[in-house]
């Protein structure tokens, strides 16, 4: 018995220096397998009287644990060790670019677009679309602009024959839409408009978004809060906003909307004017079958590229038809 | 319309500054465009004298002159061609600084000293006209300050007016408008009738009233047309932009500016026999004051003699009938010409005059008799002659009425959304000038005088009220109305979320114009014309198309131009197609790929992008919007023979995707593969609600096959026979290698597939599936001549 305490020095020993998870496992084969050296001392216990068995094999026992415990505490090591080296070997440069496709974007005229028909969804209005070739009765008749009126210089406009035409402006999509349906209405109507004019400030090819509120009870109040909280929102802070008596034909009485935008040298408000509204006359629901005395309404009109220029600090108008990537690339 | 603000209140002289005129007619509709002072800022200019003139001993062109400045005379040297003795001249005396911050100092001139600059009118920046020194009248007093002299402590104010407010086209209703505003008494100067001093009368016959309802002619003997324009009335025609001609021109178009009445004055003795407005003939000829050769069109109204037109009524007079500087007698127009009728007719003579600008808009009907003894008081005041009556030709039949509007009380607070009381509207609609014809328990009837032809109907006078009473004093109040919700199709994709599929796809949206070079659209779509327009902005947009690939290959070709390689663009939009039904407006979604697939990166980053790199991103985007689209191989003008699929989803043609033809890309001037799709919109935005189906829990099983088969078959075949042979219980089918080469015979390929089954409520049986599997490949040898590859 005195080998068994030998045994275990060096069962000891040879765990400390296995360096890898095989050696460790025949080492313990070699001590605590079946024929284990270790595991052999149990044969001994037989010469033993059996006062003394008991005891030798507790001692066995003990062996055998101190030399398993110290295997287990070795492997844990040895494991930890791989996974590290593993681990070690497997590290990357994570400040390397990533890999995949590119994010592209959404033209500013669309991204200012939507804006807007997200803000007037939120508040219950539609928005209609309709064509772009037009018929001079949707264009200009229907809209209290006859052939005669002066209006019609104002708006220069791309003819195909006399009667057919690239649409001035998104109203026609109104008519269409009071034509079709029954009040109440609430609706914008975004889309590209044409005018023949092209230099630094025009572009022959625009984008308008019209909206019109029909309902039973609606006034030129109404209208005020509507287009001062949209530019308040669109702009999202507390602007000034004044309104100033124009002319539309096909509105009654009409304003135009001047926003505040920086001062003056003297230091008075620097007023910019952003777009046109009004209370919808009644030759235009005459047009569309809709009663002017039971029903009001009031529309209102701006410029897409106007409100992108503000918003973004663009230039140049023609640069949004150019297409350059490397000035779409700045609005995604 | 352009005008002094010191004549301005000279009719009315509200105690306001410039700024806050200007504001205050701005607010009131009137929109100031601008404005500027009526001269350059200069000082010691005062009125001088030339006393003598010497040539110039060293230099011919330069004269030696002795100029008073009312005090002494002194020595200046001055090269302009009509300095004269006696001549009264603006004097920059030595000290003065003139605009541009000149600073006139003693200098020699060729040797001979020189005390001051005798000045043109473009040195104190009265206008552009440098041909000489601004000659002054006779009796303008030596040695006054000129600024003072010229009354130049004035501005030039330009309002933008909209074309309703045609009132405002003169002083005298912009004059009534700010007295309006506020409240101020307006003062126009005193019109007394001239007495005639001889009984010659033109011959007047309106043979069209109903486009001339009203007509005055009156002959004035003798004038002297050589006499000149006064300087206070030169000026205020500066001050309006309008270049002073000679009496005549000068006193219309003063009065034009005064009244709002244009006028029109001919050479007597141009005129044969008598004046006659009536429609022209067709291929009559008239050259006009500006030289212009035109030939009349029978809607338009002339005013003639017995043998030809002498005048475009209401737009422009003919050269011929022109007052000159011989001009004996002359006879003056003042007429109402119908705006409907006039409209258009001067531009259709590629001309726009102040006259047609306010004809077209409308002219007080009730003007012309006022207007023409103005003219003719301020003519003979300046050329004398001999006044004959007027002779007036009117038409009531054709005359404007003044209409009578009924305005509601309630109607009025209802469209304004304002309670507004009775005194203050009344208030209004007085200071405004309308008449309140009876007074009634519920509104008002109002009478519009003839100066506002644009108060029509109750809205009008709505808008009246609201304007005066100030549209920002109006309430501020939130609409309220029904809270329905609207319809919108869960099975419909919208648009946006389309575009935000290919926005994280890597592609940039592209906003190209409607209308294209018809040369490009030819080469990319040339079965199909583009509708051109009849007034293009220039031959490159000139035709509408047919295809959105015009202009996204036109933007590739820009970008390509900046040393851009990788280009990924889609864009949205109608295409336009003349078909037998009309014009076919059918929104369409395209998109042009050429460059490396991913932005160049350190693995693998260069690979091209090519066909099915579109194409799954295609097939994505049909996923996302529940749909499924077949490709079939297909021929298209613009692609590549061997690389173009047509899209078709149930049978319909929804689009193409393919590579651009090598030829149309070199004519283009395009660098790369470009691949190009293009798809109809509304055939591809509705796909299907989804509906639950319960989950397998049985196993899936797998069996793989290779095959050899022709190249020429396509794997949608494969596919198809595959599928048909595979039982209601495969699941997926998908194609794991595709592999050409020698080893396989010519002309072969082989195709590695593999089968999925799954059976909802049992597991398969090893036998099902393998005789299902032997299905298909004894199917897809027999039916397409495939072996099993070893």
């Amino acid at each position: 018995m005195e080998n068994l305490e030998q045994l275990v020095q060096e069962g000891l020993k040879a765990v400390e220096s296995a360096d890898s998870l095989q050696a460790l496992d025949q080492i313990r084969v070699e001590y605590l397998g079946k024929k284990g050296t270790i595991t052999q001392q149990a044969k001994t216990l037989g010469k033993l009287s059996p006062e003394e068995r008991p005891a030798a094999g507790q001692k066995i026992n003990e062996a055998k644990g101190q030399v398993e415990q110290a295997i287990n505490a070795r492997r844990d090591d040895l494991e930890k060790a791989a996974i590290e080296a593993k681990l070690a070997s497997e590290s990357i440069d994570v400040t390397l670019p990533g890999r995949g496709q590119d994010l592209g974007g959404l033209h500013p005229v669309t991204r200012t677009r939507q804006r807007i028909e997200d803000i007037f969804s939120r508040a219950g209005y539609s928005v209609e679309q309709g064509p772009e070739i037009e018929d001079d009765y949707h264009n200009f008749e229907a809209l209290n602009i006859p052939g005669h009126h002066p209006a019609r210089a104002m708006h220069d406009t791309f003819y195909f024959d006399p009667g057919t035409l690239l649409r001035t402006h998104t109203s026609p999509v109104q008519i269409r839409t009071m034509e079709k349906g029954k009040p109440p209405f609430r609706m914008i109507c975004p889309g590209r408009v044409y005018r023949c004019d092209s230099d630094m400030t025009h572009t022959p090819m625009f984008h308008q978004v019209e909206g019109l509120l029909v309902e039973e009870n609606v006034s030129f109040a109404d209208l005020k809060s509507t287009v001062e909280e949209f530019l308040r929102v669109f702009f999202e802070r507390d602007l000034k906003v004044r309104f100033r008596p124009s002319y539309f034909p096909f509105t009654e009485p009409s304003a135009e909307v001047d926003i505040e935008w920086g001062r003056e040298a003297d230091g008075s408000i620097k007023w910019l004017e952003i777009m046109g509204c009004g209370m919808v006359h009644p030759k235009v629901f005459e047009h569309c079958g809709i009663d002017a005395e039971k029903y009001r309404g009031f529309a209102f009109g701006l410029g897409v590229e106007r409100m992108a220029m503000l918003r973004y600090g663009v230039n140049d108008l023609r640069m949004f038809f150019e297409n350059d990537l490397r000035f779409l690339r700045q609005f995604r | 319309m352009k005008f002094s603000e010191q004549w301005l209140r000279e009719w009315v002289n509200p105690n306001i500054g410039s700024q806050e005129l200007m504001d205050q007619i701005t607010m009131a509709g009137l929109e100031v465009d601008g404005f500027e002072p009526v001269a350059g800022e200069f000082s010691g200019v005062v009125v001088g004298e030339v006393v003598s003139v010497e040539p110039h001993p060293d230099a011919d062109k330069l004269r030696v002159c002795q100029v008073s400045d009312g005090r002494e005379a002194v020595q200046v040297v001055c090269g302009a061609p009509n300095v004269r003795e006696g001549l009264k001249v603006p004097f920059a005396v030595v000290g003065a600084v003139l605009p541009g911050d000149f600073r006139i100092k003693k200098a020699k001139l060729r040797g001979q000293p020189s005390q001051g600059m005798l000045c043109s009118e473009s040195e104190l920046a009265l206008s552009e006209n440098h041909d000489g020194l601004m000659e002054l009248p006779e009796d303008a007093p030596v040695g006054q300050d000129m600024a003072e002299y010229l009354k130049l402590n004035d501005i030039t104010i330009d309002v933008d007016l909209t074309p309703n407010r045609s009132d405002c086209l003169s002083l005298k209703g912009l004059a009534r408008e700010v007295g309006v505003l506020n409240s101020e008494k307006v003062t126009a100067p005193a019109i007394k009738p001239v007495e005639a001093v001889h009984s010659e009368v033109p011959d007047i016959r309106v043979e069209a009233p109903e486009g001339c309802p009203r007509y005055l002619g009156r002959i004035l003997r003798n004038v002297n047309l050589s006499a000149a324009t006064p300087l206070w009335m030169q000026e205020r025609l500066r001050r309006s932009g309008i270049r002073s001609i000679d009496p005549a021109v000068d006193v219309t178009n003063y009065v034009m500016l005064e009244q709002g009445q244009p006028m029109h004055a001919f050479d007597r003795d141009e005129i044969s026999g008598g004046i006659l407005v009536r429609w022209a003939k067709s291929a009559e000829k008239l050259v006009l004051l500006d030289g212009q050769e035109v030939e009349l069109t029978e809607d338009t109204l002339v005013i003639a003699d017995h043998d030809k037109p002498i005048a475009i009524a209401g737009v422009m007079g003919g050269e011929h009938s022109g007052v000159s500087e011989k001009t004996r007698d002359l006879v003056l127009e003042a007429a109402y010409f119908e705006p409907i009728g006039l409209a258009g007719k001067a531009r259709h003579y590629g001309l726009h005059t102040d006259a047609s600008h306010r004809f077209e808009r409308g002219v007080d009907y009730n003007l012309a008799r006022d207007t023409m003894e103005r003219a003719t008081r301020l003519l003979m005041d300046i050329v004398g002659g001999e006044p004959g009556e007027i002779v007036e030709v009117a038409s009531d039949a054709h005359l404007p009425t003044a209409p009578v509007i009924e305005l509601r009380a309630q109607r009025l607070n209802d469209v304004l959304g304002l309670d507004i009381d009775r005194e203050t509207v009344e208030e209004i609609l007085t200071r405004l000038g309308l008449g309140i014809d009876k007074l009634h328990k519920d509104g008002w009837q109002v009478g519009v005088p003839s100066f506002r032809p644009d108060l029509a109907i109750e809205e009008d006078l709505i808008e009246e009220v609201g304007r005066i009473y100030g549209y920002n004093n109006l309430p501020v109040t939130e609409p309220v109305g029904s809270l329905g919700l609207s319809v919108r199709e869960e099975a419909t994709r919208p648009v946006s979320a389309i575009c935000n599929y290919f926005v994280g796809q890597g592609y940039q949206e592209a906003i190209t114009y409607s209308f294209v070079d018809p040369k490009v659209q030819e080469l990319v779509d040339p079965e199909h014309e583009g509708i051109a327009l009849a007034n293009p902005i220039s031959s490159d947009l000139s035709v509408m198309r047919t295809s959105l690939w015009s202009g996204l290959l036109k933007t590739v070709n820009h970008n390509q131009n900046r040393q851009q390689p990788r280009i990924r663009l889609f864009e949205t939009g109608l295409r336009f197609e003349q078909t037998n039904e009309g014009i076919d407006q059918q929104p369409m979604l395209a998109g042009v790929v050429v460059g490396n697939q991913n932005p160049e990166n350190w693995v693998n980053g260069r690979r091209t992008s090519d066909f099915f790199d579109v194409k799954g991103e295609l097939e994505s985007l049909f996923r996302l919007l529940g749909i499924e689209v077949d490709f079939i191989a297909s021929a298209h003008p613009a692609l590549h023979p061997g690389q173009t699929a047509e899209l078709m989803r149930d049978g319909e043609h929804v689009g193409w995707l393919g590579t651009l033809h090598p030829q149309v890309q070199k004519k283009l001037e395009l660098n790369g593969t470009i691949l190009m799709f293009e798809l109809f919109l509304n055939s591809i935005v509705t796909g299907y609600v989804p509906n639950f189906k319960a989950i397998s829990k049985f196993p899936e099983v797998r069996r793989d096959l290779a095959i050899i088969i022709g190249s020429d078959v396509a794997f949608a075949q494969v596919e198809h026979v595959a599928r048909k042979h595979a039982g209601e219980h495969l699941t997926a089918l998908r194609v794991f290698d595709v592999y050409e080469g020698e080893n396989l015979g010519e002309g072969n390929r082989s195709l590695a597939l593999s089968l999925f089954w799954q059976h909802p409520e049992r597991t398969l049986g090893e036998d099902e599936v393998h005789e299902r599997f032997n299905g298909v490949i004894d199917a897809l040898g027999e039916e397409l001549g495939a072996t099993l590859r070893s």
